[in-house]
């Protein structure tokens, strides 16, 4: 093996096989999905996002939750995804059309969220557990997010998104705790994870 | 083997002492580009050590040092990989690979501005990158948070260096190719294809979530197995036969090796998403793919183990192979390991779990890492022309780093199937898998100080190889008698 040409060929064509099946491939198959419309009640699955769960995909990537939480159901004999109630069905590539970065993970060190939105749909609750996430669940290692919130004096009225904290956190009397605007967006994507809906692939939802 | 590397015992002295002559010039002319290299990999080292405790330490104790996004767990751990990955190991590996190429190539560095210009790029990107993920612009795709701004910029780092490693490997001097130089050859042209593609397809003009899993992993594990590991393999099958002054074992399980895995490992990228959203096919191949890993693996490791065979007593006296044979068995160790984490049966075990950050560290650092420390420690003398101040901080270093990873290794695995088995388990609730993995984290923190404590010996003796502290050596720093070997016997 002293001849250049058959050494550089060699190393192109060899990365290039990898390069038509993990790549090009799944571009041209996995990455021109359109969503689905159901005949009977005319809703689009998966659902489009707001502006605001957009938004908070984005500080769910600048907060880097996805080290420590996945989103994905695996299939049936892939652990025990299903049986721990994270969905009623599979994930498949489709419900990923929207997300821009996609959260895969690889690491539970949290529960999986690809339905956390089904799972706890209260805004307040997830803004208590954000805040202060080992008083809401005792033993939890889940850092807390405080800096994503303001302690702001109240002025007349307590504000409507002002958050009921429990001790230690709790505001003092006087002030209150508010989420700032990337809270808010970061509560709207995650109450918006829900895939619990029907596909023409994945019928089996429970839903 | 061919004629260039084999023995010579019977050369003259006169042919010995040309030999000598062209090596030390040779050596000369990479000493500014290797520096520049060696230097910016140890500061990045010791960030990244940094950044490693921070977020080792913050899921020990959730609350420490809690109030400031820009130092919150989920940009701590990123700045660690990326600073780790891009800062230090791509580095060490740029620094020895252009060392290499140019004593293989037998003629002087050539171009070194280009290699100035990538090392300025490279550092800067690294430095913009680690600022951007900590100040909230990362985009948590793992192995490649860089934002754009700092990911150009590596690019174009790596783009100057293939361009100078194709110029060099063009005016080689005629003859043997050696093993290490397919090697280098082949990562210095992989990676800029694959940084390129994969930073286009996910951060400059992303595709559809559906699609992007598979060019994140396709992505991260060939940087491990077509960058990093080929340069570590460069490495060991140049410093291995060097300091015993005996050729390779075989050249033909060489050239087995490096085609069995040029071609298996880039297809291994779907063993990281098993059970996940893909084709079956997609995932099988990749299994397929890892589990054919064998034969590369097993290759090298008989050809390592046959070429230092009857001289271990060598690890007695030589830093430079007692780190380097430490990493060449440490691949074959996460080799054999991660074929195994790839069989689906056990993969449902340690997929999603502590386990696998486990094995990365076995791979990057022990493996690689050490490897890295082995050739520094053989090339900055004969570059700088100043020996290592100290055998005993080079004992310390090495024992440091050996035990702190072997453990780490070692807590991260027992958590990492306990975890695992409880995750399998749906009678387990989350809280308890949880419960499962604290002591084992802890362990982790204090394996990780002793690493710390390894990094922080090593800085310090290559700063005082440097600034040349003490008085001028003209024996090499050994551990022991090295009982009359000529450590430059092979000519290249
Ligand atoms: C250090 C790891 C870690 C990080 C980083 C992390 N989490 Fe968690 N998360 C956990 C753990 C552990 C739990 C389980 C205990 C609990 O509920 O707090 C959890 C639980 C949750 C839950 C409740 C899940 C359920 O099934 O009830 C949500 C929602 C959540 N995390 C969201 C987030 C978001 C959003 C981020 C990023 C802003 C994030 N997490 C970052 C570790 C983490
Ligand atoms: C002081 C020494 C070190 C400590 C304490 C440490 C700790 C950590 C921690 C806490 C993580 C995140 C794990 C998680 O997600 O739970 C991590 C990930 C990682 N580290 Fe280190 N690290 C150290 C040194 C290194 C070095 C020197 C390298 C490589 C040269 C390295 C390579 C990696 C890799 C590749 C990952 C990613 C694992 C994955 O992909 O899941 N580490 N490390």
């Amino acid at each position: 093996m002293n001849r250049m040409p058959v050494i550089v060929v060699g190393i192109f064509l060899t990365f290039l096989s990898s390069w038509i099946g993990l790549v090009a491939y799944p571009y041209l198959n996995l990455g021109r999905f359109t969503p689905v419309t159901d005949p009977d009640s005319g809703e689009v699955f998966p659902p489009p996002m707001s502006g605001l769960a957009v938004a908070g995909q984005r500080v769910y990537a600048a907060s880097g939750c996805v080290y420590c939480h996945s989103q994905q159901v695996r299939q049936v004999g892939y652990g025990s995804d299903l049986e721990r109630g994270w969905g009623s069905r599979p994930t498949v590539a489709r419900d990923f059309m929207r997300e821009n970065p996609v959260f895969l993970g690889t690491m539970r060190t949290g529960p999986d969220l690809a339905n956390i939105g089904a799972r706890q749909p209260s805004a307040m609750w997830q803004h208590q557990h954000l805040y202060q996430p080992s008083v809401v669940s005792p033993g939890s290692i889940m850092p807390s997010y405080r800096y994503l919130y303001r302690l702001q004096k109240i002025e007349g009225q307590r504000s409507a998104n002002a958050i009921d904290l429990l001790p230690p956190d709790a505001a003092p009397d006087g002030y209150e705790v508010v989420p700032t605007h990337e809270a808010e967006a970061l509560v709207a994507y995650l109450l918006s994870l829900n895939r619990n809906y029907p596909l023409p692939e994945a019928p089996e939802s429970s839903q | 083997m061919s004629a260039t590397l084999t023995m010579k015992p019977e050369a003259t002295a006169e042919a010995e002492a040309r030999a000598k002559v062209e090596r030390a010039e040779i050596d000369a002319s990479t000493r500014l580009p290797v520096v520049l290299f060696y230097g910016s990999a140890v500061f990045w080292l010791l960030v990244g050590t940094l950044f490693a405790l921070l977020a080792s330490f913050k899921m020990n104790a959730p609350t420490f040092l809690d109030q400031w996004g820009w130092l919150t767990y989920g940009r701590v751990r990123p700045a660690h990989l990326n600073a780790v990955a891009y800062g230090w190991a791509s580095s060490a590996a740029i620094g020895t690979g252009l060392w290499l190429m140019a004593r293989l190539c037998r003629a002087p560095l050539r171009h070194s501005t280009l290699l100035i210009g990538a090392a300025i790029f490279w550092n800067l990107g690294v430095l913009l990158g680690t600022f951007g993920i900590l100040s909230g612009d990362g985009r948590s795709i793992e192995w490649l948070e860089f934002p754009n701004y700092a990911s150009g910029m590596l690019f174009v780092a790596y783009g100057l260096i293939a361009v100078w490693a194709v110029i060099m490997f063009r005016f080689r001097q005629p003859g043997h190719v050696y093993v290490s130089q397919w090697y280098l050859l082949a990562a210095f042209l992989w990676f800029p294809w694959l940084y390129s593609t994969a930073n286009l397809l996910l951060n400059f003009q992303p595709i559809q979530g559906g699609a992007q899993g598979a060019v994140n992993w396709w992505y991260g594990h060939n940087a491990l197995g077509l960058w990093f590991t080929p340069i570590g393999l460069a490495t060991a099958y140049y410093l291995i036969p060097k300091v015993l002054g005996r050729p390779i074992h075989s050249y033909y399980l060489s050239i087995l090796g490096f085609w069995s895995l040029a071609l298996f490992y880039s297809w291994n990228g779907m063993h990281h998403l098993i059970g996940g959203p893909f084709p079956a096919w997609m995932i099988s191949a990749s299994v397929v793919a890892s589990v054919m890993m064998f034969i590369p693996v097993v290759t090298t490791a008989i050809n390592h183990h046959m070429t230092v065979r009857g001289n271990f007593q060598a690890l007695k006296w030589s830093p430079t192979l007692r780190f380097t044979v430490f990493g060449a068995m440490c691949y074959t160790l996460s080799s054999v390991q991660g074929i195994f984490m790839a069989i689906p049966s056990l993969n449902v075990v340690t997929h999603f779990t502590h386990y696998t950050v486990g094995h990365a560290h076995l791979g990057l650092y022990a493996f690689f890492t050490m490897i890295m420390f082995g050739a520094m420690y053989y090339i900055l003398p004969r570059v700088v022309g100043w020996e290592w101040p100290s055998a005993r901080l080079i004992r310390w270093h090495f024992w440091l780093t050996a035990v702190g990873i072997g453990m780490m290794v070692v807590v991260l695995s027992i958590g990492g199937i306990l975890q695992g088995l409880a995750l399998l388990d749906p009678g387990v609730t989350f809280m308890v898998t949880l419960e499962y993995t604290k002591p084992w984290l802890f362990l982790r923190s204090v394996s990780g100080i002793l690493l710390t404590a390894g990094h922080i010996v090593f800085a310090v003796s290559f700063t005082m190889l440097l600034l040349r502290v003490g008085v001028r050596k003209t024996e090499p720093t050994l551990f022991g008698s090295d009982q009359g070997r000529k450590p430059e016997r092979l000519t290249v």
